[in-house]
């Protein structure tokens, strides 16, 4: 009977891993999430991007059944999570906020621990999962000699245990470096590779850029666009910095050119550790007028120290989307 | 049969971390350090009554009437000479039947440190395995990990539940254990057939000893055994409810201290406060009623006070049960 059901169940949603539909969150009378409703193919990786306190991890933390959602349905591999939470589960692995182990056993024993609590995992699978994120060297130190970085390969370690069709990874590239974080993109590519679909939260467009097939962004609890990355950035402005020889000159000049728009220093809306650069020019125009527009400062005899196009933020997506209404 | 395959693994989980928190080797360590010192306090006594009384009757017959002397007297409050007049005819009783109810040796020693450890110092020790259970978990945030596994809640909660009172068992037989070989060294392994008397029944003012028996101090032992485990069993699964309920585990330790003590000197000042036997740490001494000292509140029975832990001990389970499977986990 088992069987029959879970394998109409999965027929009936071939390619879909996880499908939200119209869920809602109340916490003590305030609604947390007021309307999230999207699905996850199988093999692609979704972004799931908002800002800080938009609701993204109360989401996640609702479609791993940490918390149930007031109203509204969530499926994984077709099997309702709040009726049947053990067959929805076991398709999924996940890492929600912090990479959490307990420090006073070793890696290997966490991963022992977790495999006890599923069915089909045996020590060879556990020497697998620790090979492929190579912490096969470390596995048998306790948890609380490991770095950040470690614990967080234990998790994932401990997330792939169980071959899971969906990977749910919370804010991933948190705390990692540069190298961690190319590292990351790289092994979540190779995961989509196989087969598996991933769902990757962000507060961070550029990073949700680079990993994602497509791409959901949330608000104060709802979700604003679903689609594929180039489909949400189109038609967002673009910054473009420009540094010269002579400053003054080359404003003059920028400031002559019609579609060329100059942005006064407090209202540009680029992170300042990304700018960083001195007496730079910030404009809003599009990046395919740049070759022209640096024929014109050579020809004037404006020496150019540098150009920089810079990607819509988040934030400015969501001042699009929401016409200019601010987030919090 | 398979539902318990699935459970095996989970309970090993859950004994498993507890042991690797080295809560147990903790609490040997305690008992360790403290059976020792009592043993020598034990000591001490017993040298100074062998310079006192060649005999132990005379010492008793100068108990006895040490005893009467102060029930004489008018300043003593009634509460206190019902139990003096009590202890009278208990050690009356003791000295009629020829027998030494204190006579020096490792299981006698064991029979009173256990009696006298069940209202503070076994609380204390189920509080260091149970307290952290849950609310460790939710501090750890390992919680998450946990219940986003494909496992039902329930089973989850109910395989720490087994492990706990796995290692409750355990720290009752060990205490034991170690009392009567650490004891022994001193006083001798011996008193296994020792008569007891048991079956003393408090009758308002007065005792009733038409029941009182003896048993061998072996077979009292393990009924001591026995009820310790039950109030220390009750203890932890309020201390399990507690852990669910509150997330940080010096609170989870701070609210059940707070209700075990207070419980203690409760029994001592509450005689006239009748519905306070209604409290779970009043109930704690199940030993007096084996040995039949008066109840801290008159009108409590053994039966009362089972019927009161168990009643305690199955709502605690109810809360902690339908709080665990049902509550959102948010931080």
């Amino acid at each position: 009977m088992q069987h029959a059901r879970q394998e109409a169940v999965l027929s009936a949603h071939q390619d879909v891993v996880l499908s939200v539909r119209d869920i809602k969150k109340q916490i003590g009378g305030k609604p947390i999430i007021k309307d999230v409703t999207f699905e996850v193919r199988a093999g692609e990786i979704f972004g799931f991007l908002g800002p800080n306190g938009a609701g993204k991890t109360t989401t996640i933390r609702m479609l791993v059944d940490l918390i149930k959602p007031s109203s509204g349905e969530i499926r994984i591999c077709g099997e309702d999570i709040a009726r049947h939470p053990e067959a929805a589960l076991r398709h999924v692995g996940c890492i929600v906020e912090n990479p959490e182990a307990y420090s006073y056993l070793t890696g290997w024993e966490n991963l022992e621990h977790f495999a006890r609590m599923q069915r089909g995992i045996d020590n060879a699978r556990i020497r697998e999962v620790a090979a492929i994120v190579g912490l096969d060297a470390r596995i048998h130190d306790k948890v609380k000699t490991y770095s950040l970085g470690m614990r967080q390969r234990l998790g994932i370690a401990q997330a792939l245990l169980g071959r899971p069709k969906l990977l749910i990874l919370d804010e991933p590239t948190n705390g990692l470096d540069p190298k961690g974080i190319k590292e990351l993109r790289e092994f979540v590519r190779m995961l989509a590779d196989q087969g598996m679909s991933l769902f990757i939260s962000s507060h961070l467009l550029s990073e949700i850029q680079l990993m994602c097939d497509r791409v959901a962004i949330i608000s104060r609890g709802e979700v604003l666009a679903v689609g594929t990355v180039d489909e949400l950035i189109h038609g967002a402005d673009n910054y473009v910095v420009w540094q010269f020889e002579q400053p003054e000159a080359g404003r003059r000049l920028l400031a002559s050119e019609s579609d060329v728009e100059l942005v006064a220093e407090h209202e540009h809306r680029i992170d300042e550790s990304l700018l960083g650069m001195r007496e730079a020019i910030i404009t809003a125009m599009s990046p395919d007028r740049i070759p022209s527009l640096v024929e014109k400062a050579v020809r004037a005899g404006i020496g150019i120290v540098s150009v920089h196009s810079i990607a819509p933020t988040l934030e400015q997506l969501f001042l699009r989307m929401t016409e200019g209404e601010s987030i919090g | 049969m398979k539902a318990l395959d699935r459970l095996l693994p989970l309970i090993q989980n859950e004994t498993l971390k507890i042991w690797k928190k080295k809560r147990f080797f903790v609490i040997l360590l305690v008992l360790l350090i403290l059976i020792p010192i009592f043993t020598y306090a034990q000591h001490r006594i017993d040298e100074t009554n062998k310079k006192n009384f060649k005999d132990w009757r005379n010492q008793l017959v100068q108990q006895i009437s040490e005893y009467q002397n102060t029930l004489a007297s008018d300043r003593i409050p009634e509460e206190w000479k019902l139990s003096r007049r009590i202890a009278v005819q208990q050690l009356q009783y003791y000295l009629d039947h020829d027998v030494n109810p204190n006579s020096p040796d490792g299981v006698t020693f064991t029979r009173t440190f256990l009696s006298n450890a069940v209202t503070l110092f076994f609380p204390l020790l189920v509080l260091a395995l149970a307290s952290d259970l849950v609310s460790g978990e939710s501090a750890a945030g390992t919680i998450k990990m946990l219940l986003t596994r494909p496992v039902r809640r329930w089973k989850i909660l109910f395989s720490k539940l087994v492990a706990l009172s796995l290692y409750v068992s355990l720290t009752v037989v060990m205490t034991a254990v170690l009392c009567y070989l650490i004891s022994g060294a001193v006083f001798g392994y011996k008193g296994w057939e020792m008569p007891v008397f048991t079956g003393f029944v408090i009758n308002g003012s007065s005792i009733d000893s038409g029941f009182a028996h003896a048993i061998p101090q072996g077979l009292y032992l393990l009924m001591e055994a026995g009820l310790i485990w039950v109030s220390a069993m009750t203890v932890a699964l309020l201390a399990l409810m507690v852990s669910v309920l509150v997330r940080s585990t010096a609170a989870s330790i701070v609210t059940m201290m707070a209700a075990v003590i207070s419980g203690t000197i409760l029994s001592n000042m509450a005689s006239s406060w009748h519905s306070a036997k209604f409290i779970f740490s009043v109930n704690l001494q199940l030993t007096d009623y084996l040995a039949g000292s008066p109840p801290p509140i008159t009108g409590m029975t053994l039966g009362f006070s089972l019927v009161t832990l168990a009643c305690w001990g199955i709502a605690s389970l109810i809360v902690s049960f339908s709080v665990f499977t049902k509550q959102d986990i948010l931080n």
